[in-house]
This record gives C-alpha cells, sequence and structure tokens, in this order.
C-alpha cells in the first residue's frame, strides 16, 4: 500500500489495463448449483421462442411472441394488446420488487447466479479452460511469445466466442417473429434488415461484453452493485471470510511448529485463484464481489484436505459475524432468511402478482370505444328528426372472428345504421360481424326525433352473440340544436 | 489543493484533494478500455463529418460524401408512399363510381383519400366534416339535396360546379329576384311566403297562404314543384322539409324571394384529376346523406333554369 510520501513522487497513472482474471476450475456444491443455474437459464433463453402453442387459425402458434409489427404480445395462453401494456409494467414491478426481495433475503444472488453477464462469463471461462487449459496454463499461454500454438489456441477460443456470440445474438431476434420462418429467412437473406442490425450488434455485445470486458461491467458499468450495496444492511447474506478464525494465517506446518499461534487460513490463495472477478475475498465485502460463492467450495475443499472444518469462507451476515467475532453463535439461517423485511417484500410482490392473474381472468376480450363526430355535433334531418354521427371502435380481443349486437339505451325514439345500412332499414339494434383479434372501425348514424334536451346523455353498448355474452359499454352525448337556432 | 491529497486507508488509492464536509472523492484510475472507447467516438465523429452532412457553411452545411438529406429520405418515403397506393389508386380509376360501393374495400379506400381531399379543397367553405355554413354553403351531412345525392350526381357536380359562367356543362339555374325587379309586390311575397311557411308546416292555413298558393302555382311551382317538392334538375330546393340553407323563418324567406343568392361552386374538373374527385365524392357520400339505388340525374343537363 502506498503511503502519503509517494505523492511527492511520480503521478498516478490516469488511465489502469484490465488485470487479467484466470479463474481455476473449482468443484462443490456451489459450482453444481451454478451449472444447474446456467443449464436452465441458457435452455430458457435459447428454446423459449421454439415452444409452439396452438391458438387456432388466427393467431400464431408460437408460445412466446412479441410481435411488435403487429402489436401483441403473446405469452403461452394469456395474450396482452398494446392499451394492456399495464400488465407488462406490473411484470416489470414485480421483476424491479423480486429483486429488492431477492437482496433482502440472499444479498447479491442475482449478480452471483442469474445476470447474464454472469451466466455469459462463466460460459466464456469455461470456453477458455477447455482451449487453454486451467489457469495456470491460461496465464503461460498470455505471458508466452506467439508461437503457432498460440496462434492456433486463440484463433478457436476466439471462434468458439464468436460461435456463442452469434447464437446468442441469433436467439433474441427469435422472441420477435415466427422462429422456424425467421431462420429460414435468415439463412436465404429474406428477413428485415433490422434482424440482420440486431444479431449484429448482440453478436457484437456478447463477444466484447462475455470475452473480454468481463467483471470490468460489474465493477465498472452495472449501477446494480451500487443499487445493492445501498440495500444491504446488516442481516444481509454476505460471502464473508471469518477473519476471526482464519488470522493470523500460516501453513499447516507453521501451524504444527507453533500451535495456536495461527488461524485456520493456511494462505493457500485457491479463494483468489477461483474468483472470476479476480479479487481477495480476504480483503472484506467490497463491490468487485459478485457473490458467486465459488470461493466458498474453494476453500471448503482445502479445509477438508487440511482436516479442519468447513466454513471459513461462508455466507454469513454482518450481525452474524459480530456474533461469531465475540464467540456466540449466529442465527439459524431459515431465521435469516424469513426477517420481516424479506417477508414483507415477498407480500407485495405476491399480491401484484396476485392482483395481475385477477385482473387478467376479469378482463372481457370485447372492448367498444365511441368517439362522437364534434363537426358537425347534429345533422338537421328534413323531416325534423336530428342525426348525430358516430364513431365506434370495436376490440375484439379474442382469436376467433365474432359477431355482436350493438344497442341504444336512453335516447327514446331513437334508430341507429351503419354505412352499410340505411336509415329506412333502421332499427334499435344492429349486428356486427367482427374479424378475429383486431380493431373494427365502424361509422354509426344514430336519428332521434328533433324535440328534446339540446345535450342528452345516453348509452351504447355491445354484446357477444356466440357463446359468450360479455360485452361493453360507453356512455356518451347525443346533440341537439339549441332552442332559437 | 495538491497538500490535501491523502492515501484513503480502506482501498489504497489517493484522494483528488476536494473534501465537502468530510466527504472525499476518491482519484481511481479510469479503466484503459474506457479510454479506447473515447478514440472510439473520435474516429466516428470524423467518419461522421465526412459522410453525412455536418460542418456550417455560409449557405449550407457540407453535403457529407453520402450525399444524404432528410429532404431527400422524406421524398423517397413519398415516392415508396405513392407506390403502395398505386394499386388501389389504379383500381379506383378504372372502377365507376356506382359501382364503388359494391366493392367495400375499395370504397373504404376512397372515402380515406377523399377525406384528405376534402380537408384541403374544400372545408373553406363547406366545413369541417362537410358541416356547411348557415345561411352561406350547404351542409354536405345531411339527407337533403339541391343537385342529387347519389355518387354520379355528386361526380358531376364536383367535376363541373355550379353556375360557372365560363363553362358549359356547369350545373346552373337562376331564381329571378322576384323582389327587386319587381315581379312580385312585398303584399304577394309575403303570401308565398305564408304558403311557403304552410307546406313546411311552420304555420296554419290562412288567407295570406291561400293567395300564396294561387301565386306559387304561377311563379314558383315550374322549378319548386306543385306541392314545393323542389327540382334537382334545375337545383331547386326541397320546400316542404326541415332543412333551410338560408332560412326558414319568415324574414329570411322575404329575403331569399326578393333577391335570390343563387350560390355558387368551383368546378374541380380543371384542377383536381378524376380520382381525387372520384374519391372526393365518394367521401361526401359518405358523410350520413348519400343516396343510394337513385338514377343518377341526367348529366349536362344544363338546365337553362328559368322558373
Amino acid at each position: 500500500m502506498a503511503s502519503p510520501e509517494d505523492l511527492s513522487g511520480q503521478p498516478a497513472p490516469l488511465y489502469e489495463a484490465r488485470k487479467g482474471v484466470y479463474p481455476k476450475a473449482v468443484n462443490g456444491p456451489f459450482r453444481r448449483f451454478k451449472w444447474a443455474i446456467m443449464a436452465v437459464t441458457l435452455a430458457i433463453y435459447y428454446g423459449t421462442p421454439w415452444i409452439r402453442w396452438d391458438r387456432g387459425p388466427y393467431a400464431p402458434d408460437q408460445a412466446v411472441l412479441v410481435d411488435l409489427a403487429n402489436r401483441r404480445f403473446y405469452m403461452f395462453q394469456i395474450e396482452i394488446w398494446p392499451h394492456e401494456f399495464y400488465y407488462v409494467a406490473g411484470l416489470l414491478i414485480m421483476a424491479g420488487i423480486g429483486l429488492f426481495l431477492v437482496t433482502s433475503a440472499v444479498g447479491r444472488a442475482w449478480c452471483g447466479y442469474a445476470c447474464p453477464q454472469t451466466v455469459w462469463t462463466d460460459l466464456f471461462q469455461h470456453v477458455d479452460r477447455l482451449v487453454d487449459g486451467d489457469r495456470n496454463a491460461q496465464v503461460r499461454l498470455t505471458n508466452g511469445p506467439w508461437t503457432a500454438e498460440k496462434v492456433t489456441k486463440r484463433s478457436a477460443k476466439y471462434l468458439i466466442y464468436l460461435a456463442i456470440a452469434f447464437w446468442t445474438g441469433g436467439a433474441w431476434i427469435m422472441y420477435f417473429a415466427d422462429a422456424p420462418t425467421l431462420t429460414v429467412d435468415f439463412w436465404t437473406g429474406q428477413a428485415a434488415l433490422v434482424a440482420y442490425g440486431t444479431v449484429a450488434v448482440l453478436t457484437a455485445t456478447t463477444f466484447i461484453l462475455g470475452g473480454f470486458l468481463r467483471e470490468q461491467v460489474c465493477v465498472y458499468m452495472c449501477p446494480w452493485p451500487r443499487i445493492q450495496t445501498a440495500m444491504m444492511d446488516e442481516k444481509s447474506l454476505l460471502v464473508t471470510y471469518k477473519d476471526w478464525r482464519g488470522e493470523p494465517r500460516g501453513s499447516v506446518k507453521k501451524a504444527q511448529a507453533h500451535p495456536g499461534a495461527f488461524g485456520d487460513c493456511i494462505d493457500c490463495n485457491q479463494c483468489v485463484a477461483v474468483c472470476p472477478t479476480g479479487i481477495d475475498i480476504r480483503e472484506g465485502p467490497q463491490i468487485g464481489c459478485i457473490t458467486c460463492a465459488l470461493c466458498i467450495d474453494a476453500c471448503d475443499g482445502v479445509m477438508k484436505q487440511v482436516g479442519r472444518s468447513r466454513g471459513l469462507i461462508d455466507y454469513c451476515t454482518l450481525d452474524d459475524a459480530a456474533t461469531e467475532k465475540a464467540g456466540g453463535t449466529g442465527q439459524p439461517i431459515r431465521k435469516t432468511l424469513t426477517r420481516p423485511r424479506t417477508l414483507i417484500y415477498f407480500g407485495v410482490w405476491t399480491a401484484i402478482g396476485a392482483a395481475m392473474l385477477f385482473s387478467l381472468g376479469q378482463r372481457t376480450r370485447l372492448d367498444l370505444a365511441v368517439q362522437h363526430e364534434r363537426s358537425p355535433l347534429y345533422v338537421q334531418l328534413s323531416d325534423g328528426q336530428i342525426r348525430n354521427n358516430y364513431t365506434l371502435k370495436l376490440r375484439n380481443m379474442e382469436t376467433r372472428p365474432r359477431r355482436v349486437a350493438v344497442r341504444v339505451s336512453g335516447l327514446p325514439g331513437a334508430v341507429l345504421w351503419t354505412d352499410a345500412g340505411s336509415r329506412e332499414k333502421a332499427g334499435q339494434r344492429i349486428e356486427l360481424a367482427l374479424p378475429a383479434d383486431s380493431v373494427t372501425g365502424v361509422k354509426l348514424f344514430i336519428a332521434a326525433p328533433g324535440a328534446g334536451p339540446a345535450r342528452q346523455d345516453f348509452t351504447i353498448s355491445t354484446q357477444g352473440l356466440d357463446g359468450d355474452p360479455r360485452g361493453d359499454s360507453d356512455t356518451i352525448q347525443f346533440d341537439r340544436p339549441e332552442a332559437g337556432q | 489543493m495538491a497538500e490535501q491529497k491523502r492515501i484513503d486507508e480502506a482501498t489504497g488509492t489517493s484522494t483528488v484533494g476536494h473534501e465537502w464536509d468530510g466527504i472525499e472523492e476518491l482519484d481511481t484510475p479510469m479503466p484503459r478500455w474506457w479510454l479506447w472507447t473515447f478514440y472510439a467516438t473520435i474516429v466516428w465523429g470524423l467518419a461522421y463529418v465526412v459522410l453525412y452532412p455536418a460542418w456550417p457553411m455560409i449557405d449550407s452545411a457540407t453535403k457529407g460524401v453520402l450525399g444524404w438529406s432528410s429532404r431527400g429520405d422524406l421524398a423517397k418515403e413519398m415516392a415508396a408512399d405513392a407506390r403502395r397506393r398505386a394499386p388501389t389508386v389504379n383500381a379506383i380509376a378504372t372502377t365507376a363510381i356506382t359501382d364503388l360501393p359494391a366493392k367495400p374495400e375499395l370504397m373504404q379506400a376512397a372515402v380515406q383519400g377523399g377525406g384528405a381531399a376534402f380537408r384541403v379543397h374544400c372545408v373553406q367553405c363547406h366545413g369541417a366534416g362537410g358541416a356547411g355554413v348557415k345561411n352561406l354553403y350547404p351542409s354536405l351531412t345531411d339527407d337533403d339535396w339541391l343537385w342529387g345525392g347519389d355518387l354520379a350526381s355528386i361526380q358531376y357536380t364536383v367535376t363541373h360546379g355550379i353556375r360557372n359562367p365560363d363553362h358549359k356543362e356547369t350545373r346552373t339555374s337562376q331564381m329571378p329576384a322576384f323582389g327587386r325587379d319587381g315581379i312580385l309586390d312585398a303584399g304577394q311575397i309575403s303570401d308565398v311566403v305564408s304558403f311557403v311557411r304552410t307546406i313546411s308546416r311552420q304555420e296554419r292555413a290562412s288567407a295570406s297562404s291561400a293567395r300564396g298558393a294561387t301565386l306559387f302555382a304561377d311563379n314558383c311551382a315550374v322549378c319548386h314543384g306543385a306541392g314545393g317538392e323542389g327540382g334537382r334538375q334545375v337545383g331547386a330546393p326541397k320546400l316542404t322539409d326541415a332543412i333551410w340553407l338560408y332560412g326558414g323563418d319568415r324574414a329570411s324567406l322575404t329575403a331569399t324571394i326578393n333577391q335570390p343568392r343563387n350560390g355558387v361552386m368551383p368546378r374541380w374538373g380543371g384542377r383536381l384529376d378524376p380520382v381525387t374527385i372520384k374519391m372526393l365524392s365518394a367521401y361526401v357520400y359518405s358523410l350520413g346523406g348519400g343516396e343510394k339505388g337513385l338514377a343518377p340525374a341526367a348529366e349536362g343537363a344544363g338546365a337553362d333554369g328559368q322558373p
């Protein structure tokens, strides 16, 4: 560590090159858990667009589809229209509160296990080991001269990077169009320019962020570690080096020579060697620690070898750390996980989810919006009656064509017709055929006796005629000339 | 400031030397790759300046080697849209106007296009939505038509206009100025007003209206019809209904008979292309008063409109 006197000498460098991180392979329960999460998250990401879901002939059969061109969002049996975007907003709020919930319960678990940056970095680091060998071989190769072997290995590695990156970018666009069709179009050069552009951009970002920037994203770019540091408290689970047990460090031999003089840490540096962000957890909690727990696996393995109990590095809250330091035992994990803050987050998160599910179940799929023609507000008809014009917007949100009746109530003597009909044949009710999954605009004419209030509220309502009788109604105004006009 | 610099104990990093209420800032070195992204933006900027309009000169910016301009983009978009609309426009051009309603999609496109043209060329007089202006320009949304409200009649009216002195085929007629020219005296006009108000059920029959009936039969019936049912050949309005372009009260009717307005509408045949006129006609037809199944008014019946 530099001392203040050093400031008189060389100024500190303005820029700092990235220090290479070559994490060593490790095995253990957390590593296996990370394998499982990687398998599940990658399978979800790459596989979801290929799941089929039959919705009949009037809607796409892709289970998850963000159909931007037609403004529809399909997720299994749920179909979201643009005006129902609040469901998506609700999902985003749930995702936000879900992150709070996870942070409150298990600290930076998102960073350590499920964040795409973590998962892809992990994947790319496995590629490094596959091509270059483990930590030491990687360091040797990086520091060594550019031999034919190095060129071959680097080319192979970057090609694999590129393949993964391209596959990642390619999978992304499958969420926005029919995946099998788009795949064929993509390779035959018939896909939209934006598809190629998106794949190119995402291939580049995956290649750069996963292949090269890695922990730099977490340390310099990502806002989430900063937010998390603000959200952590003394009851949050952290990956902790238990210095009261480990210090002072000394090898097994030294410890045998001087019983009682040394702590449990044998200073083997395995925790540093396996760290995917290249930090030393023994310096305490820090922003570079994504709590992936691989150092716990590494340390536990070493402790087992030297016959000491596991958990020199372990998940631990600051409260428990203080207790253990004072010689006590920390809370059981169950109690740590079910503290009130966590339960409140969980309650809010569940309530939003339940409310959204409830409203999804209750929503009608036949929607009516009426617009009163403003110019002219009313039309004097030759027989003395008054006509008002309206535009009906009928949203049939079901994936089948529908037949509906439109009625008027609260306007005595009124008859209605559309531009397909005529006043002579007009009655109290019209029937309309609505195409599947679409908005139909209908120009509606309503004529009523000229005697009556200048402004009269009445109701236009729709009713399904084919199975589901639920409909919608809208209260709107009927205008007549003011007296004296 | 420099003397306040110190090494932060927890991180081993120098501070920048500022201090605000005990809060200091670490002088952490920037990551090297950040410097590269900064250089990359400079390269990007230089490339942009070369490729696109960028550098302000006296009357315009440098053109850029790609020759891009936002105006050019607009022209391309307009051309693309014209290509997109071409099949519809062609279909409308080759379809007789009376056949349009049988092709709902074409009719709808025509109404849309006509609406756009209406908002440019027609709203000045006929008002937004064809509402008309009281005492000046007729409403196009009601069910009363001077010259006919079926598609062909509307198309003819739009093409040839009304009372265009320089045009042979224009719709024309002239209601005499009965008062100004001394054809009827004030009392007689008052009687005719009484009669007209009787047949439009605004007044009860009276001695005056009985006298007016005779005068009406002699002077007015030739155009307005024996019962005041109007005559579309000459654009003579129906006098028995509730719609009055220039007002149906006694004063307005008296003024009209004294000195009629004989409204004029420009002919659009020379100014707008036939497809636009067809679409305009479809739009006017769609406003609510369009008349179906009527025989088109005899076209070219220049109607020498003398009463």
